[in-house]
């Protein structure tokens, strides 16, 4: 048996939106974007361009289930931060419940500031989430009617 | 975990494609790469060893089309075969949806398909899920190749609960799409008893 689908209503995925790109500002951050910890990329907010969010959505899933992993080895729950420091851009990922607040930035900023700020929204997207993951289906959710003939025409 | 988005009106599906080490899974996914239009799928992200072995995933986005005004967009990853890997496998699973399990149809690879298949289910069962109700698919893999079993003693010794079985050659991509096809279908099924 599969999980239950998170459902995203348009309403929530507005006011996650407003948080990230408050933090953004606050943080002084190019990009902030918020993922579930499977990998699912959930909203985005700033100079997202050219880059490819899909991916690094992913691969930021990848990297704190891995290092969730090792803090296991050791005795820890997980380690709740992860950054990286590069020569003109750095990541820093924390861990929110479910979900990973991934933040983008450069020398604009610093990590102190954004690990204080993503620190502070932190409860409130928790709060958010858990409504999210609360909700379920109307009566007339729009996959109840899903026919086999509208899954096939997907590969014709 | 499905991820459905009422604003960008989009589904969003995760597919894991299993199997043992060397058994063509992302070469599965290397084909769907290569015979996709740019626009419907995303970069083919590989963490592989520098002799191309995958050492924690591969992973690619891929965009199907429209059902009921939501874009279907599967999330496709493989994990790394080889046995000592099996911490990165668990977590790969985390929030699937539906399974692929790759077999290698070569007579010298069957017990490394069992050892693979048992290992499957006992990581399954370690993320709460379990193998007899997820979206699942037997791909044989390899079928061109000369020392092979037959699909018969294949299905007998894999098949766990009649599951669709799926005659493959990835390297020409000869059953591949009708492998995600068949997962896909059956994922995109579970979402319509909501």
């Amino acid at each position: 048996m599969a999980d239950t689908p998170i459902l995203l209503r348009e309403q929530q995925y507005h006011q996650i939106k407003a948080v990230l790109a408050r933090l953004r500002m606050d943080a002084s951050a190019k990009v902030v974007f918020l993922v579930d910890k499977d990998g699912q990329e959930i909203a985005s907010q700033g100079e997202v361009g050219n880059l490819d969010t899909t991916s690094l959505a992913s691969l930021a899933a990848g990297n704190v289930a891995a290092t969730g992993g090792m803090a296991q080895l050791i005795g820890e729950k997980e380690f709740p931060t992860l950054s990286h420091e590069g020569e003109k851009e750095s990541i820093h990922i924390s861990v929110v419940g479910r979900l990973l607040l991934v933040v983008v930035f450069d020398d604009r900023s610093s990590l102190g500031l954004v690990k204080l700020r993503s620190k502070q929204v932190s409860h409130q997207l928790a709060a958010m989430f858990e409504e999210i993951a609360a909700g379920d289906f109307d009566d007339d959710s729009p996959f109840a009617g899903i026919t086999d003939e509208d899954i096939d025409s997907l590969f014709s | 975990m499905t991820f459905i988005n009422y604003a960008s009106r989009e589904i969003n599906c995760k597919i894991v494609y299993y199997g043992p080490g060397l058994c063509g899974k992302t070469t599965n996914l290397q084909y769907i790469f290569d015979s996709t239009a740019p626009q419907a799928r995303g970069k083919l992200i590989s963490l592989a060893t520098e002799t191309d072995r995958t050492l924690f995933f591969d992973f690619m986005p891929l965009e199907l089309g429209t059902v009921r005004g939501f874009k279907t967009r599967f999330h496709l990853y493989t994990v790394p075969g080889q046995v000592f890997y099996d911490a990165s496998r668990k977590l790969i699973l985390k929030g699937v949806d539906g399974v692929v399990f790759v077999a290698d149809s070569q007579e010298e690879r069957m017990d490394a398909n069992i050892e693979s298949l048992y290992n499957l289910e006992e990581n399954l069962q370690s993320q709460g899920y379990d193998l007899m109700k997820i979206p699942y698919v037997l791909q044989l893999n390899k079928r061109d190749l000369g020392n092979i079993v037959p699909v018969e003693d294949l299905a007998a010794e894999l098949q766990r609960k009649g599951e669709p079985v799926v005659e493959a050659v990835a390297a020409t991509g000869v059953g591949v799409f009708d492998t995600l096809k068949a997962v896909a279908k059956q994922v995109l099924t579970e979402l319509r008893k909501g």
